[in-house]
């Protein structure tokens, strides 16, 4: 492993944390040299501003190359009418295919159906940054609506050339362009036919407002929703291309091991196998499964183990062992929060921690790989596909340009499918094979091992109220968790807030939500300690220290559903609330939570969550994000925590690290506010960020007990 | 040691040559082409590769392919008749019961194992039958709610 300083720190506000790549193979330059690189068939691929925009600088710099301007890099509009949406998002479970579909049809006035999307391909998309960051609806969306705004436009002066009318006066919509005066009518795919794909888009075209629009807006189904009932749909788990041996790679037994003994010769003598040991690198690709795992118990190999820190003294190792903050964003102070606590009626100075978990999507990591004359096709699940390709292309020393990375629609990532892993692994076996596809699936316990974590932290927050419940301090400090959804939204004249970067122990990086749920977690939880200092109702404590309208909104439209302040009807009922705000979007969580003492048992009864994100693109996706993030969030919330000791993993298994089931889905009801005022943003993130301080504070209100732990389950017993 | 097993899927008969002691879910994916079927964990712990087996879900990451022959199996694959879904996928379909959807052939078995015992289950019950199926993207309301609509449908069918 060859890994910068860089790569050991967490990029703490970014949108994405950058994993280095785990592995850097030593090809020869003779090897890059036998590359010889006819251009792919490359349509139109491009590169735009607003995306790129997401990411900084990281190993690989920007790409300085041209923005995209010519149309046909974006939409496509054929002979038969079919409309083709190029974008190189990826659509991971979130429904993208179907909302920017939606997007296209509503802009350039033609059916949902006539219209599809070719999503996240290297060779046929536009350059994009990567899947993430709830960026897809507030970037892509309007990107996509001015060219199809701009192509429509183009459409309307070809007819009104061709009838030597003036363009104002004619209509577009239903797949045509017509001229009320005259009646007659031309539809796009005749307009379409010649000389459309050079056009440049004005720069800035007018698109519709929300308040017109009729295909956005609407709860229309998930796209090719038939294939996936019946199993048709090909994930990347599920290509089997001609020829195609299976891989597999021998891990090391713990993190930081290095290869010290390497011995093939028994392996060596199995027919049709593959071996590859490259560095610390070290697999074996066969035509069956079976024959890949015989071959890797065949090899005799030694490893060197180095100490690594376990679960029991994470907390204390990263409160030692804060950096000095490199940087002025890292500490955002105003007013004196000295002079805060003096003038306070009452203070709390309060630690929160927040454990290490995991994505776990269902379809594990996975790539299949192939050479072609020196050219790299890579099918895999990535919310990066360019990032791939990028890294692909520095590793194996070829240009990007022989390089393809193509996404199927995958099996969920939750932002945790960003790194190269299982493509480059695929590709370096796939090296070796002679030209065969090459498929990696890593286990269940790879995945829990070898992927990458969110961030365990610690936060401590010291803070004073006047006796009327106005807050006078607020100084809020983050241990490596990370800086989203850091700042706190409530009014505060004193504050400081600085996040301090740790060296990483674990492999970490995004994950839905980034920090956004471990600060709001320790933020809300504090203002719930401090309402009840004050003797105040935590909602009314929250509204008298908050002026924005919109969380305002969230709160008071959730308090009317839930019946906020209730009444308990039985002992050990309890109700907590929490709020909240990041990328642009807003969340109020409502929780009941029963407490039993006699049988030491606590039940979440109902969570009611009000969420608003400006104007609603599709209300049945978006329904699905809200509720989806509200119950993945009960995981990290209550039980979800990687154990960790001597560099292994304690519980890389299902049986072991225990996900939301069934049964831990208590009655929920998701409130969608549609502010057709306000421009969309994304949905994918903010709604699980108030799910654990919401739990949480509904503990204490039953138990009056306060749960300062996530996850809060094991903290649970304390009841007792 | 490689031996000629004989299997029935999906109404079809199959002779396959493999170790007798590899999961039938391999020889369902990586054999036959039968990919509605997922990997997910290899434990038996998420359901994403369950089948019916004999009629009953089983999960076949856990099932010895020596432990399919002489009785019939049916994947997802096998659901579909005469280009009609099975009303448990109907449902699952009509109610936009999934998001990644990769759970979502483990989930449609696990339902119509369940159905086909019970055609009048309680809300617990269901609830009971799916809590092996692991759903990642928080779709579990509305899969309970296909799995009702389904059940509804089935019993008005069959009256």
């Amino acid at each position: 492993m060859n890994r910068t300083e860089e790569s050991f720190l967490l990029e703490p506000e970014r949108y994405e944390f950058r994993a280095m790549p785990m592995h850097q193979f030593a090809l020869g330059r003779r090897d890059f040299f036998k590359i010889f690189g006819a251009g792919l068939a490359v349509f139109a691929v491009a590169k735009n501003v607003s995306a790129m925009q997401e990411t900084a600088p990281g190993p690989h710099g920007f790409h300085p190359e041209e923005l995209a301007k010519e149309i046909g890099a974006w939409l496509h509009i054929g002979e038969d009418g079919t409309v083709t949406g190029f974008a190189g998002k990826a659509e991971i479970g979130q429904n993208v295919r179907t909302s920017l579909a939606q997007t296209i049809a509503d802009e350039l006035g033609v059916a949902f159906a006539s219209v599809r999307m070719v999503l996240a391909d290297t060779a046929l998309t536009p350059f994009d940054a990567g899947t993430f960051g709830s960026r897809t609806t507030p970037t892509m969306t309007p990107q996509l609506r001015k060219v199809a705004a701009a192509a429509r436009d183009l459409l309307v002066e070809k007819a009104a050339k061709q009838w030597n009318v003036a363009a104002e006066k004619l209509v577009a919509g239903d797949g045509k362009v017509s001229d009320p005066a005259s009646g007659k009518s031309l539809r796009y795919a005749e307009l379409a036919r010649e000389d459309f794909g050079g056009q440049k888009p004005p720069a800035e075209d007018p698109v519709k407002p929300a308040a017109q629009w009729t295909i956005a807006g609407k709860p229309v189904a998930k796209v090719d929703a038939r294939e996936f009932v019946t199993g048709g749909h090909h994930y990347t788990t599920d290509l089997r291309p001609e020829g195609m041996l299976y891989g597999k790679i021998l891990r090391p037994p713990s993190f930081g091991a290095t290869l010290i003994a390497y011995d093939d010769s028994a392996a060596k003598a199995l027919k049709d196998v593959v071996l590859v040991r490259d560095g610390d690198f070290v697999g074996a690709a066969a035509p069956t499964v079976a024959a890949v795992e015989a071959a890797l118990a065949l090899l005799d190999v030694k490893w060197n183990e180095v100490p690594q820190i376990s679960d029991q003294e994470i907390y204390s190792y990263l409160k030692k062992n804060a950096q000095p903050s490199k940087e002025a964003r890292f500490r955002q102070a105003k007013g004196s929060v000295e002079e805060g606590l003096t003038a306070a009626a009452h203070k709390l100075d309060a630690s929160y921690t927040v454990a290490y978990i995991a994505h776990a999507p269902l379809e594990p990591r996975a790539a299949v790989a192939q050479w072609t004359d020196g050219k790299l096709t890579v099918w895999m699940g990535t919310q990066r596909p360019f990032a791939v390709r990028d890294d692909l292309a520095d590793i194996f020393h070829v240009p990007e340009k022989n390089v393809r990375v193509i996404v199927p629609d995958t099996g969920s990532a939750y932002g945790g499918k960003h790194t190269s892993d299982a493509g480059l692994e695929a590709a370096r076996l796939a090296r070796a094979a002679g030209g065969r596809p090459v498929k990696l699936v890593w286990t269940r316990e790879e995945e829990f091992t070898w992927a990458y974590f969110r961030p365990a932290g610690v936060i401590d927050v010291n803070s004073g109220i006047a006796a009327d419940g106005k807050l006078t301090a607020w100084e809020f400090h983050n241990y490596h968790s990370g800086m989203s959804g850091i700042e706190t939204p409530y009014a505060v004249t004193n504050q400081i807030t600085e996040y301090h970067q740790v060296p990483l122990v674990l492999r970490s990086g995004s994950y839905r939500g980034l920090a956004a749920t471990a600060n709001h977690f320790a933020r809300e939880t504090h203002m719930d300690s401090l309402a009840n200092a004050s003797s105040m109702d935590p909602l009314e404590f929250r509204l008298k220290n908050l002026a924005d309208p919109r969380m305002r909104a969230v709160l008071e439209t959730g308090a009317k559903a839930f019946g906020w302040p209730r009444q308990k009807n039985a002992d050990g009922q309890g109700f907590g609330v929490a709020a909240g705000y990041e990328k642009g979007s807003y969340v109020a969580t409502f929780a009941e939570i029963f407490v039993d003492r006699k049988k030491n048992s606590v039940a979440l009864k109902k969570l009611v969550e009000v969420f608003e994100c400006g104007a609603i693109v599709n209300p049945d996706g978006l329904r699905h994000q809200v509720v989806g993030a509200m119950i993945q969030g009960l995981g990290g919330a209550l039980f979800e925590s990687i154990q960790f000791e001597k560099g292994r993993i304690s519980n890389a298994h299902f049986s072991s690290y225990r996900v939301p089931r069934f049964k831990d889905v208590p009655e929920i009801e998701a409130i969608l506010l549609d502010r057709k005022d306000i421009p969309s943003a994304g949905a994918g993130e903010t709604p699980i960020m108030a799910i654990a301080p919401a739990i949480g504070n509904a503990f204490y209100d039953a138990t009056k007990v306060r749960l300062t732990k996530l996850p809060l389950q094991p903290e649970l017993h304390l009841l007792g | 040691m490689a031996t000629s097993l004989e299997l029935e899927i999906n109404g079809r008969k199959y002779s396959v040559n493999y170790p007798p002691d590899t999961p039938l879910l391999y020889v369902l994916r990586d054999e036959l082409g039968l990919t509605g079927t997922k990997y997910g964990c290899g434990e038996g712990m998420c359901g994403a590769c369950t089948v019916l087996l004999a009629g009953t879900a089983r999960r076949s990451c856990q099932i010895p392919v020596s432990a399919a022959i002489s009785k019939p199996i049916t994947t997802i694959e096998g659901l579909e008749k005469n280009g009609a879904l099975h009303p448990v996928q109907q449902a699952f379909l009509d109610a936009g019961a999934f998001q990644c959807a990769y759970c979502t052939s483990g989930m449609i078995m696990s339902s119509v194992s369940l159905l086909q015992s019970n055609a009048h289950p309680s809300a617990e019950q269901i609830v009971q039958s799916l809590q092996g199926n692991i759903c990642r993207c928080g779709t579990h309301p509305r899969i309970l709610e296909a799995v009702q609509r389904a059940a509804e449908k089935m019993q008005g069918a069959s009256k």
